[in-house]
């Protein structure tokens, strides 16, 4: 199994993190990873994407021009990884600021309102982790339990007591997510 | 009654002076007259009385002080051009213990390397610098230093130093008080100007340099900068004596002796 | 086995520097390396054991090319990192692999060279900080660990080596007399210095520094081979580029070519041996893939000699390239249609 993703979208959306989250969720599950994030002199607003190879096998090349599946948070980065899914790909995306939908049939196209469900739970800042639970719906790839002991490893110690809410918003994801085509 | 010999006269209980043990047997390369080899005999006999010969660590330029390390019997760095206070700090933070110094020139301290003075003074390293300052590049034969005087002629100021052109636009620049400016540092701790010119300065400047490495001993901070104002009667193109008395009527004016600063207080004139 | 974590390849690197009992970091903040500088101050080696971080006025290894010259002369050893971004002058924060010729060939002046490492993993950023000293002790050279910026700025899994404490004063004058620790009474003083007036003496200097660099020739060459064994046609890269070209051999070899990877892992001394002998196996060309215009490329063509077809392949300016691409330029460049 390799399963070889970019998720992407302005910065200070988690970005960064939620690819880490999903990164060190991988290693808890015995996998090979690699997040090889985008970097530039902005520190906020700008747009940010990593992408995170989640495999059994050595990761090779860290830096891609296809994708299994991307992750996609705006427009911006909409229409610069459409086309670099592999056909029989995945796509998902969040609606909310997107004018032009995606398009391609080859692909299997799922949204998720993550920033109304993130405002509907009262904590904007749960948006990335609604997003990968709606990835992890579609792409299986990682067990809960090892997404928990991911999010133990990447957080600092004092932010533990936000793992119940973390996880709570990794089901929202999943149980919300909805195919397009 | 038997005539007296030489060899009668040298007996132990008739010395009355003799070179510090800290200084080797490999004779000075520098000109006679140059203040250097009464700096490094100042140094080599503080560093034996205070008895930390043994864990003394020198860092020496590029110029004329280059093969300092030849001539004192402790270990020795010899850093690249400027770097001296860089190289002497990475030791000192390694080795807090050992005692650490710095021996350079002007061109080398005030020059090429101002940044690496600037930044180990600033950061208040726990070393002793010692600057000797002739206002020239020595080594070179003879160059305009930032330290050279207004007026003075150089090898590359061979009509005498001009800080600016007659119709006001720049040229040569200023002498650099150097030593003023880093007195004005926090991380300084003591900043005083000698002078080796005479018996009674050479008696002020081991006090100084004694001090200087007696407060980096006793102490956990501060740099301590001893400049000493000397002469370079070669690239001067003067006698020792004709450039001793040179250096008291037109250097000291511009760079005059004593402490510039004590126990991290500036000293009020 | 040590502790397993996900981290960024400059963070593998400074705690690795902590792990293996190092003196003293000086650094400076620059991108795409700033997490070293970031993470030693933040984990406070000194109190760990002891290990003193400096910030330095050096911004960027131009800068101490100098330093290495005399710490060649010098005969110090010292391990030094260079996270490599797009030049030349300021350029771009971008990676890159365009400071090869700087870091193998010298930049500093006169007959000297360094030992290169070249990590192509966040693993390897760890990995070669301890394996960086033993042969800088070893050799009494420096060593420098030649990254580029995707290298530094990705996080991978990383097994950390065990903390080792820092060798005390007693352990350094046993086994490293040369160091000044302060002369012994009754003893010679030393002096660590690059200079020598006397041109017998510093031409024998001179030979012994070749006789040194030798023997790192003849001993200390790594490298790696990947589907190599029945290969035609074989890219070499090393570093951020040769994981891209891994994927580019998986592309190939999915298309039927019988291409294969050589991985320099050290880039002084370089792995000639290894490419003459793919040749004599039977490897008809090579593609040196840089993310440069073209340096690594001259070891290669001196390492063929005019015996097997050899090019360049690469981006620059911060592009990166991708597998597809480097494996279009093989068949184009070398394989020919």
């Amino acid at each position: 199994m390799t399963e070889e993703i970019i998720i992407a979208g302005f910065g200070g959306q988690g970005v960064l993190s939620m690819g880490k989250i999903l990164a060190y969720s991988g290693i808890m599950q015995d996998k090979e990873v690699s997040w090889m994030p985008s970097y530039g002199p902005e520190m906020r607003g700008g747009t940010a994407n990593v992408t995170v190879i989640v495999s059994d096998e050595r990761v090779c090349s860290p830096i891609l021009n296809a994708f299994d599946t991307a992750v996609i948070l705006n427009q911006q980065s909409l229409d610069k990884f459409e086309d670099k899914v592999k056909p029989g790909g995945y796509l998902i995306y969040d609606p909310n600021g997107i004018t032009h939908k995606p398009t391609r049939k080859d692909i299997h196209i799922y949204s998720i309102e993550g920033a109304q469900l993130a405002s509907d739970m009262g904590n904007s800042k749960v948006f990335n982790m609604i997003i990968l639970g709606a990835f992890l719906k579609v792409r299986p790839i990682i067990d809960n339990k090892n997404v928990e002991e991911g999010l133990r490893h990447s957080l600092p110690e004092r932010a533990h007591k936000l793992i119940p809410l973390n996880m709570q918003a990794v089901q929202v994801g999943m149980d919300n997510i909805k195919a397009e085509n | 009654m038997a005539e007296i010999t030489l060899q009668d006269i040298i007996q132990p209980e008739n010395l009355v002076y003799e070179k510090s043990k800290l200084l080797t047997e490999k004779p000075f390369h520098y000109c006679p007259g140059c203040g250097h080899g009464t700096v490094h005999r100042i140094i080599a006999e503080v560093l034996e009385e205070l008895g930390v010969d043994d864990r003394t660590i020198g860092v020496s330029p590029v110029g004329c002080a280059v093969m300092a390390y030849d001539y004192f019997d402790v270990d020795f760095v010899e850093a690249a051009h400027g770097r001296a206070p860089a190289c002497a700090t990475g030791i000192k933070r390694v080795w807090p213990d050992k005692v650490v110094f710095s021996y350079q020139g002007d061109g080398d301290l005030a020059a090429i390397g101002t940044c690496e003075t600037i930044h180990t003074c600033n950061r208040g390293e726990n070393i002793t610098m010692i600057f000797v300052n002739n206002g020239i590049y020595g080594m070179t034969g003879g160059q305009m230093a930032p330290t050279t005087l207004v007026g003075m002629k150089t090898a590359t100021t061979p009509y005498g130093r001009m800080p600016q052109w007659p119709d006001g636009t720049p040229n040569n620049g200023f002498p650099l008080q150097i030593t003023q400016l880093l007195a004005q540092l926090p991380g300084t701790r003591y900043v005083t100007r000698q002078a080796v010119f005479s018996a009674a300065a050479v008696r002020n400047c081991k006090k100084a340099i004694k001090k200087a490495f007696q407060n980096q001993i006793e102490n956990k901070n501060g740099v301590n900068f001893v400049e000493i104002v000397s002469n370079c009667n070669s690239n001067w193109k003067m006698s020792a004596v004709d450039a001793n008395k040179w250096l008291q009527d037109n250097m000291l004016p511009v760079y005059p002796l004593g402490d510039l600063k004590d126990n991290f207080e500036l000293i009020k004139k | 086995m040590g502790e397993l974590k996900l981290m960024k390849g400059n963070e593998a690197l400074a705690e690795a520097a902590i792990r293996c009992g190092a003196d003293a970091y000086f650094g400076y903040p620059i991108t795409p390396q700033s997490e070293v500088i970031e993470y030693l101050s933040e984990q406070n080696p000194y109190e760990r054991t002891g290990m003193v971080v400096l910030q330095s006025s050096s911004p960027g290894v131009c800068l101490k090319q100098e330093g290495l010259a005399y710490i060649a002369g010098a005969e110090v050893p010292c391990v030094f990192a260079d996270v490599v971004r797009g030049g030349p002058g300021l350029g771009t924060i971008q990676p890159s692999q365009a400071d090869y010729f700087q870091n193998t060939k010298g930049g500093g002046n006169g007959d000297y060279r360094n030992i290169v490492l070249a990590p192509a993993s966040v693993q390897e950023m760890a990995d070669f900080v301890p394996l960086g000293f033993e042969l800088a002790f070893k050799y009494r050279m420096a060593v420098c660990i030649l990254s580029d910026g995707a290298i530094g700025q990705m996080m991978e899994k990383v097994v950390l080596p065990e903390q080792k404490a820092r060798l005390t004063e007693e352990e350094i004058k046993a086994k490293y007399p040369w160091a000044l620790t302060g002369r012994k009474r009754g003893t010679q003083h030393r002096v660590i210095t690059s200079l020598d007036l006397d041109s017998a003496r510093m031409e024998e200097h001179n030979r012994h520094l070749q006789r040194k660099y030798d023997e790192v020739t003849k001993n200390e060459v790594r490298y790696e081979m990947i589907d190599c064994d029945d290969a035609e046609y074989v890219f070499v890269a090393y570093g951020s580029s040769a994981r891209i070209a891994q994927k580019s051999v998986q592309l190939g070899r999915a298309a039927g070519l019988k291409v294969g990877l050589l991985r320099p892992i050290t880039l002084w001394p370089y792995p000639t041996q290894a490419i003459r002998n793919l040749i004599d196996k039977g490897v008809k060309g090579f593609l040196s893939v840089e993310l440069s215009c073209g340096q690594m490329i001259e070891d290669v063509l001196l390492a063929c000699n005019g015996r097997a077809k050899a090019e360049h392949f690469g981006r620059v300016g911060g592009i990166i390239h991708t597998p597809e691409e480097v494996l279009e330029a093989m068949k184009k460049q070398i394989i020919g249609e």
